[in-house]
């Protein structure tokens, strides 16, 4: 690992500051992506700037008709909190699922889906439920936040500073986990909410997307049948050691159905 | 280079670091203690889990500079003198290491697990210890060791 300048600020305003100031600084939240990224000489940033410092930036809020988490809230906190179960328990299941106890630990949640990674958990129910990423700058609906392979809407020096989930009517979650890392080989996210049916997959493509044909199968008849009949393509999704892309197209009707039974 | 200062197991610990170090550099080659092990580089296997403020981490996935001001908990820490704490009894008088490489960090998860379910399923355990790879023991003997041992913490 390269060295770097490291910076522990007490405010997002202080860290905005420093990111604008620097010319190739990082955050770090729980540096469960980024250390390793450093460790292999992937990324090479003058200085880290660690949000860990930052009390603003953690908690979780129940707030009008939904919950508000911190963007650097862990997964362990998101799992275990009983205004998540109470409120959105598919997201309580889905944080649960995330790695290991180790990685939940130190994850956060504005660190999951400033990454979008192809196999990330949290980009499906921040898309499946239709939720808005705050930052420092304005806010962002999921719908214009994940641009493709570890792109989002987010600009330079702009920090995630929490995510509010609009409480669904019933939502679930189901997961094809890799067995040596737990990222999703398919995840699927379901919701049906006032605005409509959402079904969010990840895993699959190049960054979470909405499905839909699932949507159109699930508004005519919400059940487990309804998706599980759904032949989809496998035009444009991901093939690796792991999962060919018909054998993924297979799976995200399988999840689906699986989320769909799981819903509460 | 930054200074840092943390609590390590009980005691004051201080030095001067890069930002790069990361925790269980310090812990190893700062403090000597090498009881916390390094199985892997890419943050997969948990030999090297210690408790930062009660909770079990990756030390490898840490920076040094990232624990400041905090109370770290290594393996040396647990025993009472020449009294073995409850988990790591159970894990020797359950089979539950062979080579002995995964163990610290097996003990370390395994008392994070307990504290936040006092009595869990054998499926619970071995939930709780996806982020642990052992070798050797097949596991078995392991989820022996932690249900026993969640047992003994209790009483
Ligand atoms: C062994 C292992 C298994 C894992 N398994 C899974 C899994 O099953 N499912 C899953 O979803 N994830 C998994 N992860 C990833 C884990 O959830 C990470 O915690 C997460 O992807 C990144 O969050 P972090 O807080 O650690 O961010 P970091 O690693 O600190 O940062 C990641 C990136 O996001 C940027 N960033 C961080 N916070 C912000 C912010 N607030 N605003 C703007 N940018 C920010 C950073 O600059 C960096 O580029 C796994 C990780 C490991 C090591
Ligand atoms: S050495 Fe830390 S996870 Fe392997
Ligand atoms: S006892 Fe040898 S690796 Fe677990």
């Amino acid at each position: 690992m390269h060295d770097f300048g490291y910076h522990r600020p007490a405010s997002a305003a202080d860290a905005a500051g420093l990111l604008a100031g620097k010319n190739e600084a990082k955050i770090v939240a729980g540096g469960m992506t980024l250390i390793p990224t450093l460790k292999q000489r992937l990324a090479q940033p003058s200085d880290l700037i660690d949000l860990g410092g930052i009390a603003e930036l953690k908690g979780i809020k129940v707030e009008s008709g939904g919950i508000t988490i911190g963007a650097m809230t862990t997964h362990a906190d998101v799992e275990r909190s009983t205004d998540v179960r109470k409120t959105i328990p598919a997201l309580a299941v889905l944080a649960s699922g995330i790695g290991d106890p180790l990685v939940r630990n130190r994850g956060t949640m504005g660190g999951s889906v400033a990454n979008s990674d192809p196999a990330a958990d949290y980009p499906a129910a921040v898309l499946g439920l239709g939720a808005t990423v705050r930052t420092n700058k304005r806010e962002i609906k999921a719908d214009d936040f994940f641009k493709g392979m570890f792109e989002t809407a987010l600009q330079d020096g702009e920090i995630i500073t929490a995510i509010h989930f609009p409480k669904p009517e019933k939502a679930g979650y189901s997961k094809f986990a890799n067995p040596a890392s737990r990222y999703a080989i398919v995840g699927v996210f379901v919701a049906r909410t006032s605005g409509g049916i959402r079904v969010a997959v990840t895993g699959a493509g190049p960054c979470a997307y909405r499905s839909k044909e699932l949507e159109g199968a699930l508004s005519a008849n919400f059940t487990p049948d309804a998706v599980k009949a759904v032949k989809l393509s496998a035009d444009g999704l991901n093939s690796d050691l792991h999962a060919t892309a018909e054998y993924r197209a297979h799976l995200i009707s399988v999840m689906a159905s699986r989320a769909v039974a799981a819903a509460s | 280079m930054p200074t840092v200062e943390m609590t390590v197991n009980g005691k004051r610990a201080s030095a001067q670091v890069e930002g790069r170090t990361l925790l269980v550099q310090f812990l190893r080659e700062k403090l000597g203690l090498t009881g916390t092990h390094i199985g892997c580089d890419t943050s997969q296997c948990g030999a090297c889990v210690v408790h930062i403020d009660g909770r079990a981490v990756k030390s490898c996935t840490m920076l040094a500079v990232q624990a400041n001001g905090a109370s770290v908990m290594t393996i040396e820490g647990l025993a009472n003198g020449e009294k073995l704490h409850p988990m790591q009894e159970a894990f020797r008088d359950n089979h539950g290491l062979q080579c002995g490489f995964c163990t610290p960090g097996m003990v370390m998860t395994a008392i994070d697990l307990v504290k936040n379910n006092p009595a869990p399923s054998e499926e619970e355990i071995r939930h709780g210890l996806e982020g642990n790879i052992c070798r050797c023991t097949g596991y078995h003997n392991i989820v022996k060791a932690v249900k026993a041992g969640a047992a003994a913490m209790k009483g």
